[in-house]
């Protein structure tokens, strides 16, 4: 495939889609012209005003949210993976439905994501071109093994709550086709988040072997869901640009605090404990106080060194390559009803 | 779909293959009719080779949860849009024209049915 368009140029923009119409080449801008529009720009997303394809964005802006979005988008599908290994296996039908359900849920995130990232125009098989290669990133939680059912109750528990998390702020992001998406996504997404802890506390009131199993999925997933909200404030170096396009509403430490808070009763309720000798409630500050985080397990991961990089890559790899008769027999099916209908008009 | 690959085409059109570019899909808008009486909506868009495959495609992204009972899909490029550069020469002249609306007018108490 060939190089991806550098960001904001208008050989870009031509592949935006409706929300993006036949964007015309912009005349080359002065500087002057450039801080001016910049200017405008930012006192309207000041104003809460939504930003819409066609409007006039700084290339910092378009390339951070082509980042962001694709990434999320990457994250859904290869999200995929880790609970579509457990349908064939789920215990009973209810919950085999259910989860194939979530499953396809998730698909049809990253679907509504690619389209809101094609919208500030990159094509969906640059995106696609990039998490094939390793480009680009996705959520390093996914990189974590299912090894067994209660894993899928911690997922949908855990994961898909700090998901949430993040995502609720999302929905009153600066940028109109994002925002909208994450509004779909989150309504959907408690639905996962429930019937995650709903497999969970089934596993938690039945016997003691099941206990002890939802307890190890726990102690499994309770440090890499922290680590989902990224990098400790004092490091993170999007944060700021983001925070002003009001792109990000909370900072990383602020939205993992209340992750915590959150989630620790919910355990307490299971009956099961958080895997952090360190969790304590501080009844001054009205919040958990929680042990250090292992970011350099964090680093290692997002680097392609967790326990299941490579292996989630070179699923969507295969799942890539496998589907390409299937695509490129619709197209020649599409081309020849085309060609039919010419030449009957004709 | 997994085992019925032919292997020449697989490795083929390996990922990253430099026509995929030129063979993506062509993008529809789709429009969900939430219930009968009420106007189709955009909802968002997808992919896909031809209309009927846009609207199968629109049935399973956009209404697992009974969001819709009618759906019409466009391909994106037939849709031609105002420019956000004119839009206060668009839409400006309406702001004053208060005159429009049934509020400019007072009309005494006394007279019902107004």
């Amino acid at each position: 495939m060939g190089a991806v368009p550098a960001l904001g140029e208008p050989s870009g923009w031509s592949r935006m889609y409706t929300q993006g119409l036949d964007v015309q080449a912009a005349d080359p801008v002065s500087p002057a012209d450039e801080a001016a529009l910049e200017r405008r720009f930012q006192a309207r997303v000041d104003r809460e005003e939504k930003i819409e394809p066609k409007d006039w964005m700084p290339a910092r802006y378009r390339a951070t949210l082509i980042r962001q979005i694709s990434q999320h988008a990457h994250s859904e599908i290869v999200g995929m993976l880790p609970e579509g290994n457990w349908i064939t296996r789920a215990p009973t039908l209810k919950r085999k439905s259910i989860l194939i359900a979530k499953v396809q849920d998730e698909g049809g995130h990253g679907a509504y994501l690619y389209s809101a990232a094609e919208t500030l125009g990159i094509t969906r098989d640059q995106m696609i071109e990039q998490l094939l290669s390793g480009k680009a990133k996705y959520s390093s939680i996914f990189n974590y093994p299912t090894p067994t059912w209660a894993d899928v109750g911690a997922i949908g528990w855990l994961v898909d709550g700090a998901a949430i998390m993040n995502q609720i702020p999302l929905c009153r992001c600066s940028y109109g086709p994002y925002a909208r998406a994450m509004v779909r996504v989150c309504r959907e997404e408690s639905f996962h988040q429930r019937q995650g802890y709903d497999i969970m506390l089934q596993l938690c009131r039945g016997s003691a072997g099941q206990k002890r199993m939802a307890q190890e999925a726990l102690d499994r997933w309770w440090w890499p869901a922290l680590m989902m909200f990224g990098p400790p404030d004092a490091t993170s170096t999007h944060s700021s640009d983001s925070q002003r396009w009001k792109i990000k509403r909370f900072s990383n430490d602020e939205l993992r605090q209340k992750f915590v808070d959150f989630t620790v009763p919910q355990a307490k309720f299971l009956g099961i404990s958080v895997p952090d000798p360190e969790l304590r409630w501080n009844a001054g500050a009205q919040r958990h106080e929680f042990g250090a985080i292992d970011w350099n397990e964090f680093e290692r991961v997002l680097k392609g060194n967790g326990p299941c990089n490579v292996e989630r890559l070179a699923e969507r790899r295969r799942a890539w390559a496998q589907g390409a008769w299937v695509r490129e027999a619709a197209s020649a099916y599409a081309d020849k009803q085309r060609r039919r209908a010419e030449s009957c008009a004709a | 779909m997994s085992g019925t690959t032919p292997p020449e085409q697989v490795s083929k059109e390996g990922a990253g293959s430099s026509s995929a570019v030129s063979r993506e899909w062509p993008l529809y808008e789709v429009f969900i009719r939430a219930r009968g009486g009420l106007d189709h909506k955009h909802v968002g868009s997808l992919h896909a080779t031809d209309a009927r495959m846009a609207i199968e495609h629109a049935r399973d992204l956009y209404t697992r949860r009974q969001e819709g009972v009618s759906i019409w899909v466009v391909r994106s490029s037939d849709i031609a849009a105002s420019d956000p550069q004119e839009a206060e020469a668009l839409f400006e002249p309406a702001r004053d024209k208060v005159y429009r609306h049934p509020t400019f007018y007072d009309i005494p108490d006394e007279v019902k049915t107004l």
